[in-house]
């Protein structure tokens, strides 16, 4: 729990910094945040998302399943279900290739976590869906691609 | 300021499966207000952890990608029922949430 304090501590500090930023209307406010990934959420394109996470160029795997809808009504709202049938996952991550930011999570698991993780994400447009695994030191990947009809980011 | 948090942990066969609703607005920072014509500032969980016992199983790194109210399910082999799950978030502002349930 000391990391977490630690980032508490961090972000407190930081807020005051980013509401300064943002009356000068010179900084984004994610841009002061500290211990949060920030070079790879804020990546723009995929390649440098996965880099950020550290699978630069993760191999195509059979054992992943993403479930999601294949058409979206709502890109708001799309439900993605990561199951990685790849022993010893100790990460997966939920990418969403055509948005602004490409990484949405990044989820690290242990102590028996299984290879599984459910959650719901924004999608501005079509793309795929795109799921990198990282088990025992490689990463592996698979996509699937979502229609949206209504994008979910930004108006 | 930090909302409720829901969370639901039941077992499945020799896993738990573990829900967590959170209450929050996770605004990307590229929306705009449809009145002011301003843009909307960043608000996002940035991060999450869960421990079941006292022990870490999931800690998630997120952007406002993830939808508002975000939703997280995960499946954790080991724990029995009576155990408890703890979850917790940090947001891009500092806020933070933390609540707990007992696997039933």
């Amino acid at each position: 729990m000391n990391a977490l304090r630690r980032n508490v501590l961090k972000g407190a500090a930081g807020a005051g910094v980013v509401a300064v930023a943002v009356a000068a209307g010179l900084l984004k406010p994610t841009q002061a945040m500290a211990a949060w990934n920030k070079a790879a959420f804020e990546a723009k394109n995929v390649g440098d998302a996965m880099k950020g996470i550290g699978a630069a160029s993760p191999a195509d795997s059979k054992d992943i399943t993403i479930k999601a809808p294949d058409i979206a009504e709502n890109g708001a709202v799309v439900p993605v279900e990561v199951t990685s049938g790849i022993a010893g996952t100790t990460s997966i991550a939920i990418l969403a290739e055509k948005n602004a930011s490409p990484l949405v999570g990044n989820f690290n698991l242990s102590g028996g976590a299984q290879g599984f993780i459910s959650t719901r994400i924004k999608m501005g447009q079509t793309s795929l869906v795109r799921a990198v695994v990282n088990a025992g030191g490689k990463s592996y990947t698979a996509a699937k691609e979502v229609k949206v009809t209504i994008g979910g980011c930004g108006g | 300021m930090a909302q409720p948090m829901r969370i639901r942990a039941t077992m499945a066969g020799d896993l738990a499966d573990v829900k967590v609703l959170m209450n929050h607005p996770m605004e990307t920072g590229l929306r705009k207000d449809a009145k002011t014509g301003q843009l909307v500032p960043a608000h996002f969980i940035t991060e999450v952890s869960a421990a079941i016992n006292g022990a870490p199983v999931m800690t998630a790194e997120m952007s406002g990608g993830v939808s508002k109210n975000p939703y997280l399910g995960f499946k954790v082999k080991g724990p029995k029922a009576g155990d408890k799950v703890v979850v917790s978030w940090l947001d891009n502002k500092g806020d933070k949430n933390s609540a707990e349930a007992t696997i039933g």
